[in-house]
Order: structure tokens, then C-alpha cells, then sequence
């Protein structure tokens, strides 16, 4: 491991000399130092990783660099003279350029008309659609110029974004989390992309918290912790467990999944040929998913982003009715028919993809929040005369939650907005243990979750399981599902494959199943695929 | 390029929250006197009969708690709609349809007179408003039309629908002609609760009285806190098993019963008979007393009295120093103003900003 806090050029030189170099950026937001004297540089023709955890500053620094913020301190030289970027098109203009995570596309229009709304010049559409045509076949990046954006994946939409941004002609391109939407396949397609512009000596910033593929691809990385550098190392030399060490400063506690499951338990949660017209365009039909969650066991559904996992989440919890009141059996009792409080009653639990406004209202305080899920469940405990709400119970109880889950805020009982994203994951997922579910329904449970919650999170959904319950992870992040389940299926346009015990499960199988392989097809020999 | 930007405020103060309506308060006084001064008249004097005049004899208190009493039926019945998303701008055709409804018994059968006439006009009032209210709110939870378009015309409707049942149908056949209808008699009159002192009705008890109901439901059972949670988050009102489209039913129903029922108070109290008008905007005005008083019952009472003195004061004004009614409305005007203001900089504080940010780009958070 490299020494802490180290200097920029102790540790290494770049290829053909620095072609950013930032000193001592500076960025405060209120009393919180989002960024306190970042030292970087990033060489010509290198790969470079932004690590860090949820907070640590990455976005911050990068908004800096891309003149989306201003610095309140520190210089940043680009190809050695000292700049200052005030806006993304002064950067672009330097020579820039950024993908983010978030798609900024319009569905209605086609690739090309998306391409062409980004740049400055007003240049005709056919050619820019040849354009992107050359470089989509120079990099790897196969695309349509003229489908509709609407219709495409979110790998493809990608593509779109990442051409967009090579048309500009970038020396530096800064790549905020790519492979967090991605099937490993279309991962590894991006990894060979990426490869090949670096030969050609552009220079890469590359932002992530998945540490295996910073290994492989990366030649340098910068370790960022509460706004500060920790460490600049090569990652190729560290483990990493020593790569995690450096981003929580701690070491994380490793899930334990203790005992063992009951594959013959019983079946609390069933769902039969459970189907869902599309709400809106953009939407997702279900397609006959049917499942079978038993008792004292963890069952993953692994996917892409928009595959049907939250149309899915509102089927299950009931915050949408089945037509037939047997498509979703909770604990042998007809649910489908049921609104949420309905299936709260029966012993179920759900803890939806979205926390603030879907799993809390962020301007209600926690306690009001704890109320938001238990008020049915909890009538006895929290409902006074007349309807009146128990404060001193609620109180309670979330105080209760707030210890067993070790959530981290500040004031007796703060607005849920005022939380981070990690500490209110935990408390809602601590209200619904709280509650001892006999099912539960997580989507995304660790999503933006800082590594030593996540840990936390998983432990407590693998104990539930052991103790008896019957739980259900709806989940993007692959690690993350093989860490705690017993069995994983995978969703593809709106349909679940057939689960598989985790023992049978190989990264390989389920990312073939998450890009849309026939289940069939998934038993061939590894590495039939590669770009 | 220079330009303001309004961030927000990591934690806002709950003191200055607690007093910013009489910061709007003392601000729309100093820039009251400015108008007024520009006006060419003494500002102080202005203020004076604004403010102070009204307040300085009973019967003069009493013509406060008469115009306060609708503002703050109305007002109060417009939190509950407003604190769950249901924008109801219609209060003023609600309050129509109830004097309407209500004016049936003492009107149509003038002969039917027993002690139950007032009650079954109250109740008949409050069943108007709500059934005129719940046409709006059908049509948003059914068909999501826009409650506030649908809302609004319909006050419209009321309006002329009164103005021709007092001229058509209801005119008074003894009342040589002019459009109105018959006196109320004795049964249909809402009582003076001091006759000697001065005309203030039973209607500032029902307002007095539906402000703590609703303020009880609204702040301490799990009523108030599915309408809060629907309003301000309505995907997390219906995780907690809310249902929304009820909640426009509810909302509605409650806001246009109050309104119906100020409606009924007013002619059952201070006129005594169907006129073509019966409001002098009521309705509209309860919208600033509602905000004025940060949807919370207990403040719309206040509320409610500090714009009767403004109705109070604008006709003194009117009267002692030839000030233009509209010089009022600009008043109430500015009042809205300052608070919605003060509001938003509790919350947010204003930053000069060096440089501007450019595009959707930034937005796009990494």
C-alpha cells in the first residue's frame, strides 16, 4: 500500500508528461469542506481512477474540473499553463469531455438528433449522423444513428453519450460511474472502448467504486475520503481489500451468511403468471413472472436498469392491484387484490428503490417517517383516541431503529432530507425489521450506500432470512447479490428466468441472462463473448 | 455577469418561521406608507385609519368579527385542500352554492317556521358547498382534469345562476321589483351574540370553532397526517397506503362544506336576504388569509382578523381621506406578497453569483 496523504509526483510519472494537474481545489458547502486541497494529475495516454465512497468529494471535483462548479481554492493546469474553467462549454472547449451517470437524452428523439442538439456549431443531421457512424465503428460503440432513443438500452444509450462526447474531440474524458448500468458483457465491450482510446494517447478520468474493474483497467488512482486525498497508488499492485481499506479508512466488516438456508421451507411469498400492462410509453410491461420466495432463504432478482424490476416492486407491494387475487399469495393468503396495508397486515414488509419521496417524505422527520409504514401494522402501539398519534411511541420506536442500525444524523429527530443517503437507507430498512416481517421486498437495498452501511444492510437482510422470513433483493448490483442470496433469477424485458441455486451461478451465466440470452443458451462454455 | 441566485439554507430558524408573518406584516406597512406618501397623502394618517381606527369602538369590532368570520370559514377549509395538493380556487362559487342551498327553507316555504329552520339551513348550506365542491373534485380524480381551471369557472356559474334566481324565480313578490329575494324571517336569522353592543353573529363561533377542529385532526391524528403526506410527497402517501384520488374527495368535500357554510352564515347573518351579490370576494381572499396564516388553523384566525382590518380599514381610508378602494386592494396585494417573500427567505437565502452556470448540464448530477 502507498503512503497516506502523499504528494502527486512521489508516486509516479506520466506517460508523456501531465496533462492536468490540479493543486490544493477547494470547494465548501457551508460548514462541510466537500473538498479540501485535492492534489491530482492525470498524464497523457493514462487510464486514471477517482475512487471514493458515496460523499467522499469524487462528484465535487469532477463538477470542478468540468467548470460546472466554482473552486473556492487551488489551481488547476491544463497541458501545464494555469486555467480557469467557468463553464462545461469553456471546458469542452479546452478539451474536456464527460459522460455522466445520468443520461441527459430525449426519449423522442432519435441518436443522431440528440448528438446534434449538444453541439455548438449547427451542422446538418445527415452529417452528424455519419460522423457518429465513423466513430461508433472506429471504437466498438455499435449504434444506430437513427433509432429513437426511447427504444434503446441503457448500454445503448450509453454509446450515444460517450460518442457524443468523442465528437467534441477530447484529450481528457471523464467517465462518472459507466458501468453501474451495464451487464458485465457490455461492461467488458466498454473496457476494449476504452483501451483503444487510450493507445491513441487520450487520457481518461475514470470514476468508481468497483474496485476489481479499476484494477483491471486503470494505471493510476487517486483515493479520495471526506474531501481528502488519501492515497495515489496503482492499483494493480494493491488487493482489493487494500483499495476499500483506503476508501472507508476503516475495514469493512465482511457479510457472514451463518447457517444455513432451508431450501424446503415454506413458500411465504408466491407469485403466479403475474402480468402488468405498460402504464406509459416508456414503461415496462410484466409478462407472466411468476416466483417462489420460502421461508429462512434470500432470493435475488439480478437485471439492467428499466427491465420491469420497478414495476415489479409496485406489483408486489400493492401499491398497483393484481386483476387475479391469486397471482401474489403472502403467507398462503390471496394478496393480489390487497392494497399495501392490506399485505402489511399479512406480515409483509417492502423497501422501495426510491428514498426520498417513495420509501420517506424528505420533509417529514424520521419519526413522522417511521409512521408513514407502521401506522396499519402498529394501530395498537401508535393510534391514540379519535385517531390521535402516539408521539412519545413513535419517539420511542425510532430511537429504538435509530440504535439498532446506527444511523448517523444530527438533532433529536431531523427532517429525513437532512440524512445522508446511506443513514436513511438504514433507518428504513430499520423500520421494517423493526417490525420482524415474515416477508420483505427490497429493491436496491445498498444503492449510493457507502460500504460500511452496505455491509450493515446485508447482514441484517441475511439474519432476517436465518430467523425465519422469506426475503426478496431486486438488485443492479451483482456483487452485492452473490454476497447474500441463496438463489438468483434474472429479469429481462418484463420476464424472470427460472432461479438458480447460487452454487450454479457464475457471473458469466447471469450477465448472459441480464443482456437477453435465452436461459437454454446460458449453460455454453465461459468466454464465448468478447467485443 | 452578475445575477442572483437563492440557495437554500441548510436549516432554516424556527424562530424567524414563527414570526415571519409579522415581518410581512410591519414590512407591508412600510411600504404602505411609501404608496401612500407617493399618493400625496400623510402616511402616518393612512396607517392610522388602516389600522388603528377600525379597532377603536365595539360595534366597529364587531363589523371586524363579521367580515373576519367568513375569511377564516373559508380559509380554514383551504388549508386542508392545500396542504394535500388540491389547489381549490373556487371557494367563492362554493360560498354561493351554499347561501343558495341554505336559503331554500326561508325562501321557497316562508311559511314553515320552527326553531329547526336555522339548523337545517346550516346544514342545507354546508351541503350545497360540498356538493358544488365535489363536481371539481370528481372530475380531477376521475378524469384528472385541472382543479384549478374547473374550480375557478365554476364560481362563475354560481355567480350568474344567483344573480338570475334573485331576479327569476326567488325575486321577492312584495319587493317592488328589485332583485332580491324576500326578507328572512325571524327563525331563519342567525342570532347576534351581543345585540347591544353591536351585529357580530354566531358566524365567528362556527369559525372560532371549525379553526380548532381542524387544527386538532391536522396536527394530531393520522387524518392530518395523510393529507400532510399526500401533499407534500404523494408517491410516499401512497407507500404508506393513501389513497390520493380519495384524498381530492376529502379535501374538497371539507373545504367547500366550510365555504357553503360561511356562505349560509353570511346571508342568514349580516344580510338577512338573497341578493345578486352577497361577497365582496370572500372566496379569493381567503386564499391570502390561508397563506398568511402557513395553512395552520390557528394562524388563519389571526390571519383571517388582520384582512378584515383591511376591508375595515379600506372603506375608513375610503371615507376620511378619499383614498381609492383600489388603494385597498393594492394593500392586500402587497401583504400576499411580503409573505410569500419572507417564506422564501427563511427557507432560501439569496447569493450573488459571480458567473452563471451554463445548461442542463450542471443540473445532471453526478
Amino acid at each position: 500500500m502507498s503512503e497516506m496523504g502523499a504528494g502527486v509526483d512521489q508516486t509516479h510519472e506520466g506517460k508523456g508528461g501531465e496533462l492536468l494537474e490540479v493543486r490544493g481545489l477547494t470547494k465548501i458547502f457551508g460548514t462541510l469542506r466537500a473538498c479540501d486541497a485535492i492534489d491530482l494529475s492525470i498524464g497523457k495516454g493514462e487510464i486514471h481512477a477517482l475512487l471514493g465512497e458515496n460523499g467522499a468529494g469524487k462528484s465535487t471535483l469532477v463538477k470542478m474540473l468540468f467548470g460546472a462548479l466554482e473552486p473556492a481554492a487551488g489551481e488547476i493546469f491544463w497541458k501545464g499553463k494555469p486555467v480557469s474553467i467557468q463553464s462545461p462549454g469553456e471546458a469542452r472547449r479546452l478539451g474536456i469531455g464527460m459522460v455522466f451517470q445520468h443520461f441527459s437524452l430525449f426519449e423522442a428523439l432519435t441518436a443522431a438528433e440528440n448528438i446534434m442538439l449538444s453541439l455548438d456549431d449547427k451542422t446538418p443531421i445527415l452529417q452528424v449522423a455519419e460522423r457518429a457512424r465513423e466513430l461508433s465503428k472506429a471504437y466498438g460503440l455499435p449504434l444506430d444513428p437513427f433509432a429513437h432513443v426511447g427504444d434503446l438500452s441503457v448500454g445503448e444509450r450509453q454509446r450515444i453519450e460517450i460518442i457524443r462526447c468523442l465528437l467534441q474531440k477530447p484529450d481528457l474524458i471523464i467517465l462518472d460511474e459507466p458501468t453501474s448500468v451495464l451487464t458485465p458483457q457490455e461492461a467488458d465491450r466498454l473496457f476494449v472502448t476504452l483501451e483503444t482510446l487510450r493507445d491513441e494517447g487520450k487520457s481518461i478520468l475514470y470514476i468508481s467504486h468497483r474496485l476489481e474493474e479499476v484494477k483491471r483497467l486503470c494505471d493510476r488512482a487517486t483515493v479520495l475520503r471526506h474531501g481528502k486525498v488519501v492515497s495515489h497508488c496503482d492499483p494493480r499492485q494493491e488487493t482489493s481489500a487494500s483499495l476499500a481499506k483506503m476508501m472507508v479508512g476503516d475495514d469493512v466488516d465482511t457479510v457472514r451468511r451463518t447457517g444455513h438456508a432451508d431450501s424446503e421451507g415454506a413458500a411465504l411469498l408466491e407469485v403466479k403468471a403475474l402480468k402488468r400492462p405498460a402504464a406509459n410509453p416508456f414503461a415496462m410491461p410484466l409478462r407472466g413472472i411468476s416466483l417462489k420466495v420460502r421461508s429462512g432463504t434470500v432470493m435475488g432478482i439480478a437485471g439492467v436498469a428499466g427491465n420491469g424490476q420497478g414495476e415489479l416492486f409496485e406489483a408486489l407491494s400493492g401499491e398497483v392491484l393484481q386483476d387475479k387475487a391469486d397471482a401474489i399469495r403472502i403467507r398462503d393468503t390471496d394478496a393480489g387484490r390487497l392494497g399495501i396495508s392490506g399485505r402489511r397486515l399479512l406480515g409483509a414488509s417492502f423497501v422501495p428503490e426510491e428514498r426520498l419521496g417513495h420509501g420517506a417524505a424528505p420533509q417529514m422527520r424520521l419519526s413522522e417517517n417511521l409512521f408513514l409504514s407502521r401506522h396499519v401494522t402498529d394501530k395498537r402501539a401508535l393510534l391514540g383516541m379519535f385517531g390521535t398519534v402516539r408521539v412519545s411511541a413513535l419517539a420511542k420506536a425510532a430511537s429504538r431503529i435509530v440504535k439498532v442500525m446506527d444511523v448517523r444524523k444530527s438533532g433529536e429527530d431531523p427532517e429525513a432530507s437532512a440524512l445522508s443517503g446511506g443513514n436513511l437507507q438504514k433507518f428504513i430498512i430499520g423500520r421494517e425489521l423493526d417490525r420482524q416481517p415474515a416477508v420483505i421486498v427490497v429493491n436496491q437495498p445498498t444503492w449510493g450506500v457507502d460500504a460500511g452501511a452496505a455491509a450493515r444492510i446485508r447482514q441484517a437482510l441475511i439474519d432476517l432470512a436465518r430467523s425465519g422470513s422469506a426475503v426478496l433483493v431486486i438488485s443492479q448490483d451483482l456483487d452485492e447479490l452473490f454476497e447474500i442470496c441463496d438463489s438468483i433469477a434474472v429479469m429481462h424485458d418484463g420476464r424472470l428466468s427460472a432461479p438458480m441455486p447460487i452454487a450454479e451461478a457464475s457471473f458469466e451465466r447471469i450477465g448472459l441472462l441480464m443482456g437477453g440470452a435465452e436461459p437454454e443458451r446460458t449453460g455454453l462454455p465461459e468466454n464465448t463473448e468478447t467485443a | 455577469m452578475m445575477r442572483l441566485e437563492l440557495v437554500k439554507r441548510p436549516q432554516h430558524s424556527v424562530l424567524f418561521s414563527a414570526i415571519s408573518p409579522l415581518i410581512a406584516l410591519v414590512l407591508t406597512m412600510i411600504a404602505g406608507a411609501i404608496m401612500f406618501s407617493i399618493l400625496g397623502k400623510n402616511p402616518l394618517d393612512a396607517l392610522y385609519y388602516y389600522f388603528i381606527d377600525p379597532l377603536r369602538e365595539t360595534w366597529s369590532l364587531h363589523e371586524l368579527a363579521i367580515k373576519a368570520a367568513p375569511l377564516i370559514l373559508i380559509a380554514v377549509g383551504l388549508s386542508v385542500c392545500f396542504l394535500s395538493n388540491n389547489w381549490n380556487i373556487g371557494a367563492e362559487g362554493q360560498f354561493i352554492a351554499g347561501a343558495i342551498a341554505g336559503s331554500i327553507l326561508p325562501v321557497v316555504f316562508p311559511d314553515f317556521q320552527t326553531w329547526l329552520v336555522l339548523p337545517l339551513m346550516l346544514v342545507m348550506g354546508v351541503a350545497g358547498g360540498a356538493a358544488y365542491a365535489a363536481v371539481p373534485a370528481f372530475l380531477k380524480a376521475r378524469f384528472n382534469t385541472n382543479e384549478i381551471l374547473t374550480s375557478l369557472m365554476l364560481v362563475y356559474v354560481a355567480q350568474l345562476f344567483l344573480d338570475w334566481i334573485v331576479r327569476g324565480p326567488w325575486r321577492d313578490p312584495g319587493g317592488m321589483n328589485f332583485p332580491e329575494t324576500r326578507d328572512f324571517h325571524a327563525f331563519a336569522i342567525l342570532p347576534e351574540l351581543m345585540p347591544s353592543a353591536g351585529r357580530a353573529n354566531w358566524g365567528i363561533v362556527f369559525a372560532v370553532l371549525a379553526a380548532l377542529i381542524l387544527w386538532f385532526i391536522l396536527r394530531k391524528t393520522r387524518k392530518g397526517f395523510e393529507i400532510r403526506v399526500l401533499g407534500q410527497s404523494p408517491r410516499a402517501g401512497r407507500f404508506a397506503g393513501f389513497s390520493s384520488s380519495r384524498m381530492v374527495m376529502v379535501a374538497f368535500l371539507i373545504s367547500g362544506g366550510l365555504a357553503g357554510l360561511a356562505g349560509i352564515s353570511e346571508v342568514a347573518g349580516a344580510i338577512g336576504q338573497l341578493q345578486p351579490s352577497i361577497s365582496p370576494g370572500y372566496g379569493f381572499t381567503a386564499i391570502i388569509v390561508a397563506f398568511l396564516g402557513r395553512l395552520n388553523p390557528l394562524g388563519i384566525v389571526a390571519a383571517g382578523f388582520v384582512l378584515a382590518l383591511s376591508y375595515l380599514g379600506g372603506e375608513a381610508a375610503q371615507i376620511s381621506l378619499g383614498l381609492s378602494d383600489k388603494a385597498a386592494r393594492a394593500f392586500q396585494g402587497m401583504l400576499l406578497f411580503f409573505v410569500l417573500g419572507c417564506d422564501t427567505l427563511i427557507h432560501y437565502r439569496i447569493r450573488l453569483a459571480g458567473r452563471a452556470m451554463r445548461g442542463g448540464e450542471v443540473t445532471t448530477n453526478a
